[in-house]
């Protein structure tokens, strides 16, 4: 397979087309300076390369923030419940960066680890993920510090990198890509042995993942590390909804006086409800031991039990935290105290 | 349940409801499907989601055991959004019921020994699947004996097992109330579950202590385990961590890297000694 070739930067609006005729649903990074977002692309004019990261991830294709799984008539004690198939529209997400497309195997690992997951699976499956590598990176991108890089090629079935304002680079990666390329071989000329290296990002690793990994458990009960780390988390949730990695859900139902649905929507382990008990027990009481399981978490109980890394260094929980917390920074600290 | 999404619960008709106790009620559950009837089963210590549609769902074991067959039993406490929209159904009424899910006590391991059952409260209902299987199974084990406390008199619940449980000679059956609980006619104990406990002294050779109940009974039990030289391998006990999916994704009964609802709920106190005391 990876094979090589370059697309015109002109050529990318024809090539979307050719996506939409051949029935797929194409999500890509659109908006405003300061509010770029995937979203369905209209028109591929609006399509942005010049940002460092999107606010949100890309996750919502393959996990929607809200889906509806069941559908309940309601009449008094008299109820009909009925199944929401699960919708799985074929979809390209274009303009992924590595982190992102990274972030799927983790996605994947939560969902399918032990039992399959019919609204997930689905979808994963029909989404063909156009990556794009990064030529520039902020002082939150850590991508390197977590096994990932600015040209990484996990997770994405086509990998563009921009070579100058004109060209990019597409490393054709999986059987999915070359569909997409096969909808407009046209557009496609030899790379003739082309390399992405030199347009790359340059993003300093600030720490050794699998040190933290193993050093982590005997972290966990220095109390005073988390709480001094987190002594100013609001216990918003920010950091998990945009977060692409991050997975922990809800069921709830919701419902008129006539009609329902059960929901799953994503939730957070930073709020306090989210292990509260019915009796009012909460075993993760304080906002520090919230803030712990949220390292913990990613950088210790996935790769453990999973053999996934819970991070992907796409540095969005940093850049939204309204009181200003560093993951990259955090983990980093966490790295250099001695056990 | 479809095999396909797991999401999708059984329908089930409720036959028999129980007022076990102020504000706690037991249901009967028969399969609306008989298919789903046939395909489904279950062991002793697996729980399920329970759902009133249009009101959502909760967490509770099964309370009946494996081996009366054609129907499951849950226990709760009327508390919060779904178990009073769960309370305020009748027979004939249908929920949902999605499950099993969990692991199980290692009843077949326990052949030819001595089992200790210590409940608390509304903490009995776990337990009471596993007793009345090792009971229906009565041969297989030597001394079974049952601690059982609660608050007060009027908050026992399965108060007419109680009674055939104390009836029987092959039970040893001790039931407590905390002080002040107690009303003039009541011929238990008065004192709290590990005070009893102590109390009763009941040897820890070849012997089990299967112990469920509210976190600060099991705190101040575990001594008293310990002091009657039970092992932390001979201790089991089932963690009651918030649930949503039941299946291992949804993140919340995360404790260290193990999902109470896969690879708990029952867990042997050796294993919670590995375990961030985050339950």
């Amino acid at each position: 397979m990876n094979e090589s070739k370059i697309i015109l930067k002109k050529s990318l609006g024809e090539w979307f087309n050719m996506m939409t005729a051949g029935g797929y649903r194409v999500v890509g990074p659109v908006g405003q300076d300061g509010q770029i977002d995937f979203e369905p692309v209209t028109s591929p004019d609006a399509v942005r390369f010049d940002h460092v990261q999107t606010n949100n991830s890309g996750k919502w294709v393959m996990f929607p923030r809200y889906e509806a799984m069941m559908r309940f008539r309601l009449s008094g004690k008299e109820v009909q419940a009925g199944e929401i198939p699960p919708q799985a529209p074929p979809t390209v997400l274009f303009g992924a960066h590595p982190c992102d497309a990274a972030s799927l195997a983790t996605l994947n690992a939560v969902f399918t680890w032990d039992s399959s997951d019919a609204y997930f699976e689905p979808k994963l499956a029909n989404t063909t993920i156009i990556g794009l590598s990064c030529t520039k990176g902020d002082s939150y991108c850590f991508c390197t510090s977590v096994g990932g890089g600015p040209g990484d090629t996990r997770g994405s079935d086509v990998l563009l990198t921009p070579l100058d304002g004109e060209k990019f680079l597409a490393e054709i990666l999986t059987e999915k890509g070359k569909s997409v390329v096969g909808l407009a071989p046209q557009l496609f000329s030899a790379a003739d042995g082309t390399s992405k290296e030199a347009a790359l990002a340059k993003i300093p690793a600030r720490f050794n993942h699998r040190d933290v990994t193993a050093k982590l458990p005997s972290l966990f009960p220095k109390e005073d590390v988390w709480k001094e780390q987190s002594l100013r988390c609001l216990g918003c949730g920010a950091c998990a909804y945009v977060c692409p990695t991050c997975s922990c859900f809800d069921i709830q139902d919701e419902r008129d006086r006539y009609t329902g649905v059960r929901i799953r929507c994503w939730d957070s382990c930073g709020f306090g409800l989210f292990t509260l008990h019915a009796s009012n027990h909460n075993p993760r009481h304080k906002q520090s031991e919230r803030w712990r399981q949220r390292v913990m978490h990613k950088f210790s109980y996935q790769p453990e039990r999973l053999n996934v890394l819970g991070c992907v260094g796409c540095g969005r929980c940093s850049r939204s935290c309204p009181v200003d917390m560093n993951l990259g920074e955090h983990v980093a600290a966490l790295a250099e105290i001695k056990v | 349940m479809t095999a396909a999404n797991l999401y999708i619960p059984y329908q089930m008709r409720i036959d028999k409801v129980t007022e076990e106790a102020p504000g706690v009620k037991t249901f009967r559950l028969g399969f609306v499907n008989k298919d789903d009837e046939g395909r489904f089963s279950f062991k002793a210590g697996q729980f399920g989601e329970y759902s009133v549609y249009g009101e959502g769902e909760s967490t509770f074991c099964i309370a009946s055991p494996p081996t009366r067959k054609g129907y499951i039993e849950c226990t709760f406490r009327q508390m919060g959004r779904v178990t009073t929209a769960l309370a305020d159904r009748d027979e004939g009424d249908i929920v949902g019921f999605r499950g099993p899910y969990g692991n199980i006590f290692p009843i077949d391991e326990w052949a030819g020994k001595n089992l200790l059952f210590i409940a608390g409260g509304i903490a009995l209902p776990p337990m009471r699947c596993v007793i009345w299987n090792c009971l229906d199974l009565r041969d297989r084990y030597q001394d079974v004996t049952i601690i059982y406390g609660a608050r007060t008199v009027a908050d026992l619940v399965y108060k007419h097992e109680l009674a055939e449980w104390e009836n029987r000679s092959d039970v040893k059956l001790f039931t407590t109330v905390d002080p002040g609980g107690q009303t003039p006619d009541w011929k238990g104990k008065v004192g709290f579950v590990p005070t009893i406990l102590e109390q009763v002294a009941p040897s820890s050779v070849n012997t089990i202590a299967i112990v469920c109940g509210p976190p600060i009974m099991i705190k101040l039990t575990m001594p008293v385990l310990a002091k009657l030289g039970f092992k932390p391998e001979a201790i089991y006990t089932t963690l009651e961590n918030r649930m949503k999916c039941g299946v291992g994704k949804c993140g919340r009964c995360n404790v260290g890297k193990v999902y109470v609802c896969k690879d708990g709920p029952v867990f042997t106190l050796a294993q919670l000694n590995q375990l961030p005391p985050e339950y």
